[in-house]
């Protein structure tokens, strides 16, 4: 059977979306996510909260390959949002990242057009772990002084690729990471650097 | 919670949450991220008919319906004021639609929505300020050409506004735009800040406030993230400078506040009294005890 979206469509997306705002407005700031959801292995209910508040029928989802591999995280996916699943991660206004590790170069995702930055993708990563205040150094809009955050686990060579991403600013993908109950974001605006 | 927060506690039925369905919420909403994302870009998006005419607040009542929620506390104000017919509409509306707390506070608010002015009492980082934002374009009054001004921001070639501001003070000695001053966002976009006086113009810089710009007719939401630099744009020799007021408000005598010319006769008779009707009462109602 399909399991259920929000208990509270209207009150559930807010409170996502409200985080999710928090989140990307202060970056390095972790913040707490409720997502009273219980989605189908291997999406995780952080990763469902936002694609059930964020994306519909107007913007296409790239899932991962852990993700895509289960069909029954597409039809759950399809039956909530009604938003197209794409195989182009370069076509895609949203991206679910169950396997952070071996997520694809940020570079094959859409960076937004000179004319249209806001075209650029967002990725949304399911993490184990993000801890405030120790791991990578952030600077930017949105950070009083510097900020630090510790994302866990992530592909080999993320902080160059960031780096690069932070290079072609305006354009550039914007990172939603979510670990179990906790949201942060990582916007193209970010710099980030190692310790 | 005092006794200035009037709290409703059922909101009109018959409608949805704050008044918009939730696929335009939904669209609004990654907009607003977006434009968090890059901060000054105009980011397009699909603005609806509001139950209010165009120039009266749509687009800052859209975004303000986009991040509403139950436990929000709302304030709108007009030109700094609580009381006029734009803000007690608007707190009515949402009052109405979404039962949230509404309160002519500051201090007290979590989401206010202005047209025209950033409130006295420094904003903290709980707080979003969503701008009415009549045209978004600052470049809009130099090139009317809406394909040209989205190749000078993806250019980031802003001579054209330099320019402007050297004319004024070519003309009059001095830049003589008081309003709707040009600034660049995280030294990158320049941005219309709204029609608010200049006076308001170093607020934005390193607000600790997320700032949410929501213009309805010219479809186009924008942003300043929290401690974000917002620089007005001026000449070495010609440094940009806010409006000095020589006298104090007339009502609390508050010097460094932004100053309404009230007339109060037909023979010449006027004061000066704060803009921001709720630091004015705070401050006269403190004196009096």
């Amino acid at each position: 059977m399909l399991a259920p979206g929000f208990a509270d469509p209207v009150h559930d997306a807010q409170g996502t979306f409200r985080a999710v705002m928090d989140a990307l407005a202060r970056p390095g700031r972790v913040r707490p996510l409720v997502a009273d959801l219980a989605p189908p292995a291997p999406l995780t209910p952080e990763l469902a909260a936002v694609a059930l508040t964020l994306t519909d029928a107007d913007t296409p989802v790239w899932l991962d390959p852990a993700l895509a591999a289960a069909p029954e995280v597409a039809a759950y996916l399809r039956f909530h949002t009604g938003a197209p699943l794409t195989e182009d991660p370069a076509e895609a206004a949203f991206a679910l990242v169950r396997e952070p590790a071996r997520c694809p170069p940020l570079a094959r995702f859409a960076p937004g057009t000179p004319a249209y930055p806001d075209t650029a993708t967002t990725l949304v990563l399911a993490l184990d772990a993000l801890t405030e205040g120790e791991g990578l150094h952030l600077s930017g809009p949105g950070i009083r002084g510097t900020a630090r955050i510790a994302p866990a686990p992530l592909p080999d060579g993320f902080v160059a690729q960031l780096s690069e991403n932070r290079a072609g600013f305006p354009l550039g993908v914007d990172l939603i990471l979510t670990a179990p109950r906790h949201v942060a974001g990582l916007p193209r605006s970010t710099t980030v650097t190692e310790a | 919670m005092s006794a200035a927060i009037a709290q409703r506690p059922e909101s009109e039925p018959g409608y949805n949450f704050a008044y918009l369905d939730e696929g335009t919420k939904r669209m609004i909403r990654r907009a607003i991220l977006k434009a968090i994302a890059v901060p000054g870009y105009q980011v397009p998006f699909a603005s609806r008919e509001m139950p209010m005419p165009y120039g009266w607040g749509t687009g800052g009542v859209q975004v303000t319906a986009a991040i509403l929620g139950r436990s929000d506390v709302l304030k709108v104000i007009d030109q700094g004021a609580d009381d006029t017919t734009n803000a007690v509409s608007i707190r009515r509306f949402f009052a109405k639609t979404s039962g949230v707390a509404t309160t002519t506070r500051t201090a007290e608010a979590t989401v206010i929505q202005t047209r025209h002015r950033i409130p006295e009492t420094p904003l903290t980082e709980g707080q979003t300020l969503v701008y009415q934002v009549p045209i978004p374009e600052p470049l809009r009054f130099l090139e009317p050409r809406e394909t040209e001004t989205r190749q000078l921001h993806a250019l980031a070639e802003y001579g054209a506004m330099h320019v402007k501001l050297y004319e004024d003070i070519s003309r009059h000695g001095h830049i003589a735009t008081t309003y709707a001053y040009p600034v660049e966002v995280a030294g990158r976009y320049v941005m219309d800040p709204s029609p608010t006086p200049k006076f308001d113009n170093p607020k934005m810089d390193d607000c600790p406030a997320l700032q949410l710009f929501g213009a309805g007719r010219e479809r186009r939401i924008y942003a300043v993230p929290p401690y974000t630099r917002v620089r007005s744009l001026d000449f070495e020799d010609h440094p940009f400078r806010v409006q000095a007021f020589t006298q104090p408000c007339a009502l609390c005598g508050a010097r460094g506040h932004y100053l309404d010319e009230v007339v109060t006769d037909d023979s010449g008779g006027r004061m000066f009294i704060c803009s921001d009707t709720d630091i004015c009462e705070t401050r006269v109602a403190e004196a009096a005890r």
